[in-house]
């Protein structure tokens, strides 16, 4: 899993029958010191998060339809959690 | 996922068989800002999307789950149609 951020939200009224429902969030993956990597993401959101917050973020197919609660649904990323505090040495002895 | 616009299509009349009746399209990969990045790529279309729209694509094996059980060969696929999105 990965640390992200939520930057925004994304409408899309027709999409693919699987994602009917889901709540799309745009995300921008981070390291666990809190800088950008990579380009933005959509993530399926299953836990309610929202603009600003940190997240617990799997990109990876299986895990996110799991997220989703459904089978063989197109999706790549998802929002399993939301971040209240992340404690780590970045340089460890 | 990820958002892009659609730039293109593709016609490709010779073409393995699980991809006969698809859509090929061809979309930009979009940054947050709406500015392009990354290249361009073809991607089966299972929204109904056309040239011009926004959308938003999966990569990988889950891009072929639209079609399921069909296994088309393909590694990105258009999965809905962005009305609009919003940043911050």
């Amino acid at each position: 899993m990965q640390i992200g951020e939520v930057v925004g939200t994304v409408v899309s009224t027709q999409k693919h029958a699987k994602l009917h429902g889901a709540k799309l969030l745009l995300v921008q993956p981070q390291t666990p010191s809190g800088e950008a990597r990579g380009p933005v993401l959509l993530a399926i959101d299953s836990v309610g998060a929202g603009v600003g917050e940190r997240v617990l973020l799997v990109i990876e197919g299986k895990a996110a339809g799991d997220a989703l609660g459904r089978k063989a649904a197109p999706v790549d990323a998802a929002i399993v959690g939301i971040v209240d505090q992340i404690e780590w040495d970045e340089t460890p002895s | 996922m990820q958002l892009a616009k659609v730039l293109g299509t593709v016609v490709a009349s010779h073409k393995d068989a699980n991809l006969n009746g698809t859509t090929l399209l061809v979309i930009q990969p979009l940054a947050a800002d709406g500015a392009a990045t990354g290249r361009p790529l073809v991607a089966v279309d299972a929204a109904g999307a056309g040239v011009g729209e926004h959308v938003f694509f999966v990569r990988g094996r889950e891009a072929a789950y639209p079609f399921y059980p069909v296994e088309v060969p393909t590694d990105a696929a258009i999965i809905g149609i962005v009305d609009h999105w919003t940043v911050g």
